[in-house]
């Protein structure tokens, strides 16, 4: 019953979103969504290593800027054909994940988010000083739109919002799978207790080591989506606030939830925009919400519902065996 | 030899908490670590089972040196180990705690796990059978489906013990498996560890409730201050007069 619920839920959603540029054929609101869109693919990264694995990494946009500048610098400087770059951009990613990740993950807890910290700081650094190579503050720009696959043209916004959909469909697939899979139990009893996941034979380092490359995957990927959908990029995109916007999707969504990441990121950045005659002022609304959200429901929407619901299931099955002993 | 320690050290900066320590664990007995609080029991444990690097000294399992090893290979030979505290996943059942148990006896990886391949599937079927295994075995069926939050303090001990049984063990550690627990429930675990050790399964438990482990045990080994003071059976540790002493001289509560 549940599981046809669940079915059921994800049709009408997976329908809901290929419909909304037909209902709402705004360029504006389409892009926004796209925009959303990629966020949560980052998002679904930061979630795999910071709510399934435990390690809050704060290098997040770090990695999301260099899938961005691997694309950008690929299709611009070295002119490479616009698919083998989008191919190559999150394996870039991957291998400087490896470098950074051997050594972050020596540290633990809040030793390993302020050392994410300082390296997502010197990727920020990095690209904006190396002036030769990234364009430094000016950024770089020209950078293609995703090139035509056979007779289907990418190149239109609504084209892009499809693209980009079907990304993040396989994205959500793909953490759903591993989180299912025994890999992904290995993960969540390293949250747990790293000293009780190890004498039960589990790796710490290895499955670490995976959770924390597959998070740069996903933020690779998603930067080479925002470089080739936005079309200019320039070093703000590694500086500390989206990372921290990012964290707040997550922290909002529900930390080690499947359905957290897009429920947060949507919401949030839905907010924003309708918060936006507020200006920077809009940090006083959300920075009490993200404090009240840790202090009263830690699990995010997602993991507060899915408490509750649990909680309920029991009380229930509770009930059902009383009155069986009653009658 | 089946499992021993030779002159095993363990200092924590100038402070010796494991001294020389020659220990022997008979194969499927009952063996106890016994000593008054500090002793150096759980940091002895903790040796055996690769969590800390001893100073000196080695650990011998089925004539392999094992003291350099992390403890997931240790867990690998057959070695499985509980902790003092439970440190389970209070959010999830009890049945998907134990899943992850069997993962060392799995080769599934990343990309099984993506494609979903035959392998992944089969795997998985073998650690919830073997999950599901382990719950009759410590008599937890009945909250199989139960939230972790939602049981009992010795429900989570037989839990703990389940998890490290679906290891497939052949030698099992228990860091005080009935601390904080009253003593119906105590006489309820003694009895699991009883059926354990008749099932082939070779016990080392560390304990503080002496009616119990004089009952239970085949052989005791006392610590004090790090440095061993007894070794021998039930009746033996007994009658010891160092044993006597450093009981009644150090802590009378034990």
């Amino acid at each position: 019953m549940a599981v046809v619920n669940k079915k059921g839920l994800l049709f009408v959603l997976i329908l809901l979103a290929i419909i909304f540029p037909l209902i709402v054929p705004n360029q504006y609101y389409i892009h926004i969504l796209t925009l959303a869109f990629i966020w949560t693919i980052a998002v679904y990264g930061l979630n795999l290593l910071s709510g399934y694995t435990g390690y809050l990494s704060l290098a997040h946009a770090g990695f999301f800027a260099i899938g961005a500048y691997s694309l950008g610098l690929l299709t611009v400087k070295v002119e490479l054909n616009y698919w083998l770059a989008f191919m190559l951009s999150p394996i870039i990613t991957c291998i400087i994940g490896v470098m950074i990740g051997l050594i972050a993950l020596r540290t633990k807890e809040h030793f390993f988010a302020i050392y994410t910290l300082c390296v997502g700081y010197i990727i920020y650094l990095i690209i904006d000083k190396w002036d030769s190579l990234t364009g430094g503050v000016r950024g770089l720009i020209g950078i293609p739109a995703p090139a035509d696959i056979g007779f289907i043209s990418l190149s239109t916004p609504l084209s892009q919002y499809y693209f980009v959909f079907i990304i993040l469909l396989l994205v959500i697939f793909t953490v759903y799978r591993i989180v299912h899979s025994l890999t992904g139990r290995s993960f969540t009893a390293i949250r747990n207790s790293e000293p009780l996941a190890q004498s039960l034979g589990i790796s710490p380092m290895r499955n670490k080591l995976t959770s924390f490359v597959l998070s740069t995957f996903y933020a690779g990927l998603a930067g080479a989506l925002y470089a080739s959908f936005i079309r200019f990029i320039g070093p703000e995109i590694a500086y500390t606030t989206i990372t921290f916007d990012l964290l707040t999707y997550m922290i909002v969504g529900g930390i080690g939830t499947l359905s957290g990441p897009l429920i947060g990121t949507l919401l949030i950045v839905w907010l924003s925009q309708n918060l936006q005659f507020l200006q920077d002022y809009r940090m006083l609304i959300f920075g009490p919400l993200l404090t009240l959200i840790i202090i009263f429901a830690p699990g995010g929407i997602s993991g507060t519902f899915l408490q509750w619901r649990a909680r309920r299931k029991e009380k229930q099955r509770i009930n059902m065996t009383t009155m069986k002993k009653q009658a | 030899m089946y499992f021993e320690t030779r002159e095993l050290s363990k200092e924590f900066g100038g402070l010796t908490a494991v001294k020389e320590v020659d220990f022997a664990i008979e194969k499927g007995k009952i063996n106890a670590i016994i000593g008054p609080n500090g002793a150096g029991k759980s940091t002895f444990f903790n040796l055996i089972t690769g969590l800390h690097r001893p100073s000196s000294g080695e650990v011998f399992f089925k004539d392999q040196e094992i003291s350099h090893l992390s403890s997931n290979k240790i867990a690998e030979l057959g070695i499985a180990r509980t902790f003092q505290t439970t440190n389970l996943f209070e959010r999830a059942t009890v049945f998907d705690n134990v899943i992850v148990g069997h993962r060392l006896r799995t080769k599934t990886n990343l990309l099984d796990a993506i494609l979903r391949t035959k392998r992944c599937k089969q795997e998985e079927e073998q650690c919830k059978e073997k999950a599901w295994e382990v719950l009759q075995a410590t008599g937890l069926t009945h909250v199989a489906t139960k939230i972790v939050t939602n049981i009992s303090q010795e429900e989570k001990k037989r839990v703990a013990i389940a998890l490290a049984l679906a290891t497939d063990p052949e030698v099992l550690f228990l860091d005080e498996p009935t601390a904080g627990i009253n003593p119906d429930e105590t006489n309820g675990l003694a009895g699991l560890i009883t059926e354990l050790a008749q099932m082939g399964i070779t016990i080392c438990l560390i304990e503080h409730k002496m009616k119990m482990i004089m009952q239970m045990a085949d052989k005791i080994m006392v610590l004090n201050y790090g440095e061993k003071i007894a070794e021998g059976a039930p009746e033996e540790i007994n009658k010891n007069e160092e044993v006597i002493r450093a009981y009644l001289g150090g802590e009378a509560s034990a």
